[in-house]
């Protein structure tokens, strides 16, 4: 596929979609609701068939945004999958490591920095903080500074 | 001199422990043992446990994780032995200082567990190897 | 998945006398034979994401060269081009080849390391010794140039700190040559012994739909089939201005992942000769007024694999987010679907100590002891050894 053909693939998520930006050829933003999330992952990785990064996750105080990064490598496009979720105190979405085996470390890694909840992970335990860590601190988010004592 | 000061200043062994290292430093630790700076030749040697050595080479700014870890290894170690912190982050923590998963530089640790402990510092981001050799030569002609 | 199995656990680690760093593997096994591996991390975990949002934009080149120190040349690009993308910064075309320079050095000085520490695991201590001191002209040559052995610190937003030394091609260009017939002699040496092929062969299979599934980057991939390479994809620096190859291996096994590291230094090489020969002169660096808000994708790739960066910037004079994701980490958990089904030996790569043909290192040379007269010199023993090979792999 080249990029025009890519991006006309891409429309066909339009009805799920709540924003499509291209600053550049081969950067593309799409942005989503939490619930629609899991259907637009496994569209991405399994029928355009790019391959998973990472994914980001960032507080912005009242809700949270995580950033699902896939490289489309034929023709070098990063496609950016921003899903939102509203519920600032119990952030929860779809897990997508039963599609995508790769996430299941950034997805553990989330829920230790950033306290977000996936439904469906098969192993939600601790990764990549100290076994002594308090439970409950979530030191990536914007209301954790670094001078608290633990 | 105490006997055990003089046999420890004769071929140490050591052993080395990364407690969050970026790798360059370990990298540097095992160039010493390498062709061109190959330190065997002086009897100093990596061993593979805590209790063979008589000093322990300490990478890296301790983590939450790895500072029981670090004691347990020190605790295993015979006594008397030498700590050497290299590298900026384990003397000083160096540009981690304000993370929140660090817990403090080696010494700090160490002298927790032991006000005695004999600690060496080799500066350097990382360290040269060549400042790694005198760092050792310079401890143990201090002893 | 604990308490699926009922199975001895071999815990390895977390201070293991051949692993640098310390991580913490349970080996789940059934016999001898591995069923499930769990990996535990933090060890190394210092927050360097969070870290990086109190630093300013300037200074956080230097926090992420010390993510790793064998990529701290890709992680700090990476994170330069993704601010270079929010600022629409287009640095000089010598600070383009000064950065592939750098990059593909560190990849030559990487790929020889590992070389090395996978010879050192099996047990072929000459090949160690080998290979690292035939890293050394790299560092003295890295030292020249930027300061530091390791740790460059070269890169920075809009440009290069430091330029190239005058007159560096004359003594670069007899380095690249000395490292070339090294590695010639260093790649028939490890390609052609019948021994590595028995124990390297058919060990460790990751196989391509896995390699997909796990979404492993750099040398994983590549020796799986996978043909990526940012390098080439997504072009960078001055990737796209000088002409070489992307090494590809079908196999998967640890065998495939030796030759395509072994080959990419020699595409490594010729991508130096190239770039200094068409290194155009002007400035290195742009003028950088200020950070404007958006967010951006920095793409590096580092002798490992993929160096992403994402840098959001809300105006101010730090990011407000800075994902860095290195490579390891998504060829790391890609052992779940190598590794199991293996021998316990061969996961750990540490027992099999593989009868070395190669016996001479360059130290080595056979004088006989009354006249002192050099019987054999290192070609001479390099010659012998061949033929002690031959002799093998016709007996085989």
């Amino acid at each position: 596929m080249n990029p025009q053909e890519l991006v006309e693939k891409l429309n066909i998520l339009k009805p799920r979609l709540t924003g499509f930006e291209q600053p550049l050829e081969n950067r593309i933003y799409l942005h989503c609701e939490s619930e629609n999330c899991f259907e637009i992952n496994k569209f991405l990785f399994q029928d355009i068939g790019s391959r998973f990064v990472i994914a980001t996750a960032i507080d912005c105080e009242q809700y949270f945004e995580i950033l699902y990064h896939y490289s489309y490598d034929q023709t070098g496009c990063v496609i950016n999958l921003k899903c939102f979720i509203r519920d600032h105190e119990r952030p929860q979405v779809e897990s997508i490591t039963p599609l995508v085996p790769g996430a299941e470390w950034i997805e553990r890694e989330m829920h230790d920095l950033e306290g977000i909840d996936f439904k469906n992970h098969p192993c939600l335990e601790r990764l990549i903080l100290a076994d002594d860590w308090p439970e409950g601190e979530y030191p990536m988010r914007k209301d954790w500074n670094n001078e608290k004592e633990i | 001199m105490n006997w055990k000061i003089w046999s420890l200043k004769k071929s140490p062994w050591v052993f080395h422990v990364n407690t969050g290292a970026c790798n360059n430093c370990d990298i540097e630790v095992v160039n010493c043992l390498t062709p061109k700076f190959d330190v065997e030749r002086f009897g100093v040697t990596l061993v593979g446990s805590p209790r063979h050595a008589d000093a322990l080479l300490v990478t890296g700014v301790v983590t939450a994780q790895a500072a029981p870890r670090l004691i347990q290894a020190y605790q295993q170690a015979p006594k008397p032995c030498v700590v050497f912190s290299i590298g900026a982050c384990a003397c000083g923590t160096g540009i981690f200082h304000k993370g929140y998963h660090v817990v403090g530089p080696v010494d700090k640790i160490i002298r927790e567990i032991d006000p005695n402990a004999i600690i060496a510092y080799v500066p350097g981001c990382p360290p040269k190897p060549e400042a790694m050799i005198s760092g050792i030569v310079k401890t143990l002609n201090a002893l | 998945m604990k308490k699926k199995f009922k199975l001895p656990i071999l815990a390895t680690g977390p201070v293991h006398p051949l692993q640098e760093e310390m991580e913490f593997f349970q080996l789940y096994v059934d016999g001898e034979t591995v069923v499930d591996i769990d990996v535990r991390l933090s060890y190394n975990h210092r927050g360097i994401e969070k870290i990086s949002e109190s630093l300013q934009f300037d200074q956080v080149p230097f926090l992420v060269s010390r993510i790793c120190g064998i990529c701290s040349a890709s992680h700090p690009l990476a994170y330069v081009q993704a601010v270079e993308e929010i600022a629409g910064i287009i640095p000089p075309e010598r600070a383009l080849y000064v950065r592939t320079i750098i990059n593909e050095l560190e990849r030559i000085h990487s790929h020889i390391l590992w070389v090395g520490l996978a010879g050192h695991f099996i047990g072929y201590e000459t090949v160690f010794m080998w290979a690292w001191k035939y890293r050394e002209p790299v560092l003295d040559m890295l030292e020249k140039i930027t300061g530091n052995r390791n740790n460059y610190g070269n890169v920075k937003i809009g440009g290069c700190r430091e330029d190239l030394p005058e007159g560096i091609e004359e003594e670069i260009y007899p380095i690249l040559d000395q490292i070339e017939k090294k590695m010639d002699m260093l790649t028939k040496a490890v390609l052609d012994d019948p021994i590595l092929h028995a124990r390297l062969k058919g060990v460790g299979v990751l196989k391509k739909e896995d390699a997909v599934n796990y979404a492993v980057t750099g040398p994983t991939a590549r020796a799986s089939g996978i043909p990526i390479d940012v390098r080439r994809d997504d072009p960078y620096a001055a990737y796209d201005l000088v002409d070489w190859n992307v090494c590809v291996q079908e196999e998967g096994d640890v065998f495939a992942k030796v030759v395509v590291r072994l080959l990419e230094v020699f595409e490594a090489i010729k991508i130096i000769r190239q770039a200094l020969a068409k290194l155009p002169k002007g400035p290195i660096t742009t003028e950088v007024k200020e950070i404007p808000p958006g967010e951006a994708i920095g793409r590096a790739e580092a002798p490992r694999g993929e160096t992403f960066h994402y840098v959001r910037s809300e105006g101010g004079n730090t990011p407000a987010r800075h994902k860095a994701r290195a490579p390891s980490y998504v060829n790391v958990p890609s052992f779940k679907a190598s590794c199991i089904g293996e021998k316990i030996s061969d996961v750990l790569i540490t027992l099999a100590a593989v009868d070395p043909c190669y016996s001479c290192t360059e130290r080595l040379g056979v004088v006989a002891p009354r006249s002192g007269k050099v019987i054999y010199d290192f070609d001479m023993l390099l010659q012998l050894s061949r033929e002690k090979t031959t002799r093998i792999r016709k007996g085989l």
